[in-house]
Formats: structure tokens, sequence, C-alpha cells
């Protein structure tokens, strides 16, 4: 029972029952730290996930950038459904996401928002569908679950001005991610370096949650683990061989 | 509802004279129609020829053409149909009916389609007053009795008392009945609410009440609307009336089918369909969707126009129901069409664009382009979703942020050196110390610009500073004024974004 294939079999089964990447595929971060957590290796398609940012402004600029991020890695139309107006599609581009590729639906409110996102799910073949909202219910991650399970697009709920500690309710989504803006390093000189993001995975169906202090997206989108803290896990394993 | 009276000078010029048309009557001629110097002098229809000339000896008299008159009513209405509701039909002699219920939302606000209609048939040369009101009679009233030059909205619930002011003339009553109400003393539209009905209606007749009930809503008083002819169309008839969505829905189904069929025949594709439901009393209502790109797909026609099922009302039951698709243009049959939609992976975006615009509008729903603007807010344009690509985007060096606030809001600020990026900002009541920071940008306004900020300091320049505040939020500052030249700006600091 040893056997790597058994695992490898047995795994896969509990994924199915779990119905996590089932049938989809994933988008990896391409940063080992962060993938490894999650089941599958990376976000998975057909999924429902859930980002917040927090009430601070800078910190939903953050989410933004990161989703942006994870968008661009991927190919093929994105469906970008608003409640506010303050998306600022130059740094989409900035983040690699071509603006050629980003439709924008205004949608007015939170209903609207859940009810274009479900339309757009129902179309095999687009990259991503992200909805902006304030709040949104159970019921609503459930349908926005099973319809991104059906068509295999990868749904992104934008949760804005989330705070912390607000009692989160059940939800159907399979992550749930909270972005904020940690400071970056000191250059030591009057310019700012590469962002950083104190990524926290609140919650992942079939894995543990998790946090990591990341650096912002490059221009194709890519996050990437700080360079002071790459060697971090070198440096633990040395200790715990020491003792 | 709405009224617009339209009168088409006959010649094309501005006619220096006073200006009638004459028809016939009865052996004498007699004034048709007058155009505004006529009507200065105290002409109006249905005086003499003879008595015209009294007030106006140079006066130019032109035959009437009844039936060219009517003809450039119809184009007038055809026009307004493809434009602004699909519901519209002449009112001859000189009128037309819109029924523009729901067909606002293309203008964003009802002012907004008044006004364009109005400066678009101004436009045309003809004189015109718009009234619109909650019921057809109240509006065509309004549009003959209250000559106020712009368009005239009663707001809805109002038109009884609206009607309650105008005059006993304004119930499109024959003339003989108006002069012998006048004579019995009734002035106003108010006196007879409140009179007796039987004597009345026993000297005038039913017609008097008909119109009275018309006006206030309490009769129904339907539009037939007209098509331009020529055009894919299809009818279903029904043996008894029906009432559910589902029937609807069956039966645009088949006439989506139908439909298709003729659009295939003219190798052409629906831009935008017309479903109208007549109802047993006579009300006919419609839904309109438009398309982003020709299509003749019924399933997709079909799914459309059932999205709008719920607008309307079915009261007793629909007794038929017309498609139309009065915008069509040349969808060529592409070779191995069939096979490539059936090995095609990628989605199927004019179907998505179409839904989610006849659902939420289709200006919410755009892509955006780079623009050639100085400042930030106006460096991005929008652009219909399914516009073909250029692959233009902005620049990859300067650095813009994610979230950019609508305003740039006003911030309290410390900074060690007035070229220095600050130190600590205070904003909507919060404070930020600022570790690092980058920056200025300058940035100069459009100084030929007339409105916006430019508008009053023609001259701005505006420092833009990204900063990181303690927590490490980034956010993007800016200082109006270079700081030598005062017309540059205030030297007030405000912020304007937050990056990643």
């Amino acid at each position: 029972m040893r056997h790597p294939a058994v695992l490898a079999d047995l795994r896969a089964k509990i994924a199915r029952i779990e119905g996590v990447c089932a049938r989809h595929d994933v988008l990896p971060f391409g940063v080992d730290a962060v993938d490894s957590r999650l089941p599958g290796g990376g976000i998975a398609t057909g999924a429902l996930h859930e980002i917040a940012g927090s009430p601070e402004l800078a910190d939903d600029a953050s989410a933004t950038i990161f989703l942006a991020g994870i968008l661009a890695r991927t190919e093929g139309p994105v469906f970008w459904c608003l409640r506010w107006r303050d998306l600022f599609a130059p740094a989409l581009h900035l983040a690699g996401l071509h603006p050629d590729r980003v439709i924008h639906v205004e949608a007015g409110s939170d209903t609207n928002v859940l009810l274009a996102m479900e339309e757009c799910l129902r179309h095999p073949g687009l990259a991503g569908v992200v909805g902006e909202v304030s709040k949104y219910s159970t019921t609503a991650s459930k349908r926005l679950q099973l319809a991104a399970e059906t068509s295999g697009v990868p749904a992104f709920v934008f949760r804005r001005t989330c705070k912390a500690d607000q009692a989160a309710e059940g939800t159907a989504a399979v992550t749930r991610w909270r972005i904020t803006a940690s400071p970056s390093e000191d250059l030591g000189i009057p310019s700012l370096g590469r962002p950083r993001w104190r990524v926290s995975l609140e919650r992942v169906r079939g894995g543990n949650p998790h946090f990591w202090i990341l650096e912002g997206c490059d221009a194709t989108g890519r996050i990437a683990l700080p360079a002071a803290l790459v060697d971090r896990p070198v440096a633990q394993e040395d200790r715990q061989a020491a003792a | 509802m709405r009224r617009k009276t339209g009168k088409p000078r006959p010649d094309g010029g501005a006619p220096a004279r006073p200006l009638v048309t004459a028809i016939p009557d009865h052996g004498r001629r007699i004034v048709a129609a007058v155009d505004g110097e006529a009507r200065a002098l105290g002409i109006r229809p249905g005086m003499t020829i003879t008595k015209a000339r009294a007030f106006a000896p140079e006066l130019d008299v032109v035959d009437a053409e009844p039936d060219a008159d009517f003809e450039g009513l119809r184009r007038l209405a055809l026009w307004a149909g493809a434009r602004y509701s699909p519901v519209v039909a002449p009112d001859p002699p000189d009128g037309l009916w819109l029924d523009i219920t729901g067909c606002a939302a293309r203008f964003s606000t009802e002012r907004a389609l008044l006004k364009d209609l109005h400066r678009r048939t101004a436009a045309f040369g003809l004189a015109l007053q718009i009234a619109v009101a909650d019921t057809a009679g109240c509006a065509h009233a309004v549009a003959r009795y209250v000559p106020a030059g712009r368009p005239v909205t009663i707001e809805p619930g109002a038109h009884r008392k609206a009607m309650a002011l105008l005059p006993i003339r304004a119930l499109r009553l024959p003339p003989a009945d108006v002069e012998a109400l006048r004579k019995l003393g009734f002035e106003r539209v108010e006196q007879l609410i409140g009179a007796p009905r039987g004597p009345l209606a026993k000297r005038f007749g039913r017609e008097l009440h008909r119109r009275l009930d018309q006006a206030f809503g309490t009769l129904p008083e339907p539009i037939e609307p007209i098509f331009p002819e020529q055009l894919p169309r299809t009818r279903r008839g029904f043996m008894e009336p029906i009432a559910t969505a589902e029937a609807f829905a069956q039966v645009i189904g088949d006439l989506a089918r139908d439909i298709a069929d003729q659009l295939g025949r003219l190798g052409k594709g629906a831009r935008r369909l017309d479903c109208y439901f007549h109802r047993v009393d006579g009300q006919v209502q419609a839904i309109r969707v438009g398309t982003a790109a020709p299509t003749r797909d019924p399933k997709h026609l079909a799914k459309l126009l059932a999205a709008k099922i719920e607008t309307i009302e079915p009261g007793l039951g629909i007794e038929a129901m017309t498609l139309v698709a009065p915008l069509i243009e040349v969808q060529a049959l592409r070779q191995g069409e069939s096979l490539e939609s059936l090995t095609r992976r990628g989605p199927d975006l004019p179907a998505l664009v179409d839904t989610l615009a006849n659902r939420f509008g289709q200006r919410s729903l755009h892509r955006t382009v780079p623009r050639a603007g100085a400042m930030p807010e106006r460096s991005v344009a929008i652009t219909p979703a399914l516009r073909q690509p250029d692959g233009a985007t902005w620049s990859d060096e300067l650095p813009r942020p994610s979230r950019m606030l609508a305003r740039p809001e006003p911030v309290d600020v410390i900074a060690l050196l007035p070229d220095d990026a600050p130190r600590l900002f205070v904003w909507r009541g919060k404070r930020y110390r600022v570790t690092q920071g980058d920056g200025p940008e300058r940035l100069q306004g459009e100084w030929w610009r007339d409105g916006g900020i430019e508008g009053e300091t023609p001259l701005s320049v505006r420092d833009y500073y990204q900063v990181e505040t303690e927590a490490g939020g980034r956010y993007w500052l800016f200082r109006l004024g270079d700081g030598v030249h005062a017309a540059t700006g205030s030297m007030r600091w405000f912020i304007h974004g937050a990056f990643a």
C-alpha cells in the first residue's frame, strides 16, 4: 500500500468525492509554496473562488491585482462584472491582463452582478468570470459553484470592502482568499520596490488554511516569494535536522 | 405615451411670406394648415381662404396634398419607430403616436429620449410639440393646447389634473359639439367631470364620454402600430387567448423559427427584433431586443426575447403575436459554417454579450481602450464589447492604480520639503503614516479644453506621488500646481487611487 500510484489513486478518489477539480484543470501560481497547499496544485477551474481585500482601498486594490494576475496567465475572454466604477483598466494591463480580453459588465447592484455572473458561467470557454459584490448569500454561492462546475469556467467573487472579522457565511466556494497589503522591502532610496501582499488562504476545500507573504504580480501576472524568504524553508529544515 | 405634431412645409426653403395650404370644402376653399407667420397674423385652420386673405393680402396659398402629407407622416413614424419605440402610429392629419413605455433605457432617461426626439425632429425643419402622459388622450390634448415649445411631461398619475385645466376642444370632439357645449356654459374639461352624465349623453351621444374616459384612462385607447414593409415579419393568431409566460415562450420559439427562415432566404441576420403582443382589449404591447452582430439563430433570438416576457401585462389574454425584424443586415453564409460551429471550442461571445446587453443595457457592456489624454482619468475610453480588438494598450512604464477614485478627494498632508513625497496624510478621517514614496510624475493639464478641471485653471499641473503606508498599502497622491507659478494650481493635495 505504500506504492505512490496507490496513494495518487486514493487522492484522486477523495478529490472526486469532494467534487474538487474532478473534471477540470487547475491554474497553478507557479510558486511551489502556494501550489502545494492547494488541492490539484492550483486554482481549480470550473469552481467558485472567493477573494476579499479589506475596507482599506489599498487592500482591495491588491486583491484586484492578485485576481488580474491569475487571469493574466489564462487564455480567452474574461468577464468582469462590476458594481463600482473604480476599476482602472491600465493597472490590469500592467499585471499582464490585456484590455482586449476583458469585457466589463456594469451591472449596478449585487443582485445584478450575481445574475450576470451566472449567465456568463453558462458559457464554456471563457477564461474567467469576476463579480464584485459587497454581500452575497450561501444560496447564491451554490448557484455560482454549480454553474461553474458545469461549464468549467473559473468564477471569482470579489467581496469588496469586506471586514476581516466579518462573520463569514457558509459558502460553496472552493477557496476563500484574503489579500492585504504588506510593507515592502525598503530599498534605501526614494523609490518603491515590488509590492508585497499578505495572502491568506482562509478556507480551502480539501486542504488547510495558510498564509504567505508574497511579492505582487509582475508584468505577466506572476507572483513570487520574496527573495529573503525563499531560503527560509531550507534554514528551517537545517534547524530541524540539527534538532 | 407621447404625441407630436409636425407640420411639414410644402416647399423646402424658408418662405418670406405667410403661407397656408388650402383644401376644397363645399365649393369653397378653406385653410388646412398655416405656418408660423400666418399664425401670428391670426389665420387659423378652418378659415376660408377669402377671410385669410383679409388678414394678409400677400398670402401664399398652396393646395394641400393630404395623401403626400400622410405619406410623410408615415415615413416620420417609421423613422421614430426605428429609433425610439417599437409602437408608433401616425395620427392624421398632423400627429404621431409613440408608446415610449420602457423605451428610455437606450437614452438612460426619458428626458434624454425626449430631448433627442425634439432636437432631431426639429432638425428636419418641422415645428413640433411633444407631450408625454399616462394616457393617449391626455398626451394628445397637452401636445395641442399647451404650447410650451419644449417637451412637456405630465407626471404619472397627474393626467387627471392636467386634463381638468384644458379647454373642451382638447377632447377631440366634433367642432359642432364643442360649440354647443360652450353655449351651455362648458368651457373647460373640469366642468364636465362633475356634470351628470345622463343628460349630456342624451344631447351629445356617447362620443363625449368616450373621449373623456379615454383621456382619464378609464377606457383603453390602443395604438395600432405600423411596421416597415418588406421586412421579415411573422404573426400567430390564437383560437383562445393565452396569458402564461410558458405559452409566450413557446410561441416566441415558433415565431423565431419562422423569422429565421425568412432571414435565411434573404441572406440577412437580425440586428433588432420587435415582438408585439396583441391583447384581447386591443392594447398592443411590445418587447424589443437588439443584437451586437447580425444573427439568425432561432434559439438565440428566442432566448433574447424570452428574457423580457416578464415585462408584458397579459391582462385578459393575448390573442395574437407578431414578430418583426425592423433592422436587418447582411449575414453571409460562410463556407463550412456548420462544420466550424460543431468543432469550435471557443465561447459563443456574441450570444452572451447580447443576453447581457438586453438585460443590463447596451451601454453597461464594454471593453476599455487607451485614449490620448493627459490626465489619468481621461486615458481610458470605452468601446463596444465586440469591436474588433486592435491590441493597443497603455504605457508599460507608468505606474497606475488598480482602484481609482471617481473624483480626487482632498487630503491633509505633512511633507518635509515641498517637493518631497508626503510623510503623513489624512484621508476620510484616518491618518496614514508614509514609510516610502516615489515621485513626482508631473502631468500637465490639457490647456485647450474648456470643461473639467482645466475649465477653471487651464494651466493646471499635477505632481503625482506613489506612497506606501506603514501597513503596506500604496496610494496615489497628487499635488495641484508646480510650486512656482500660482496659475498652475493651489498646491493642495489630493488622493486619486490605490495601488496593489
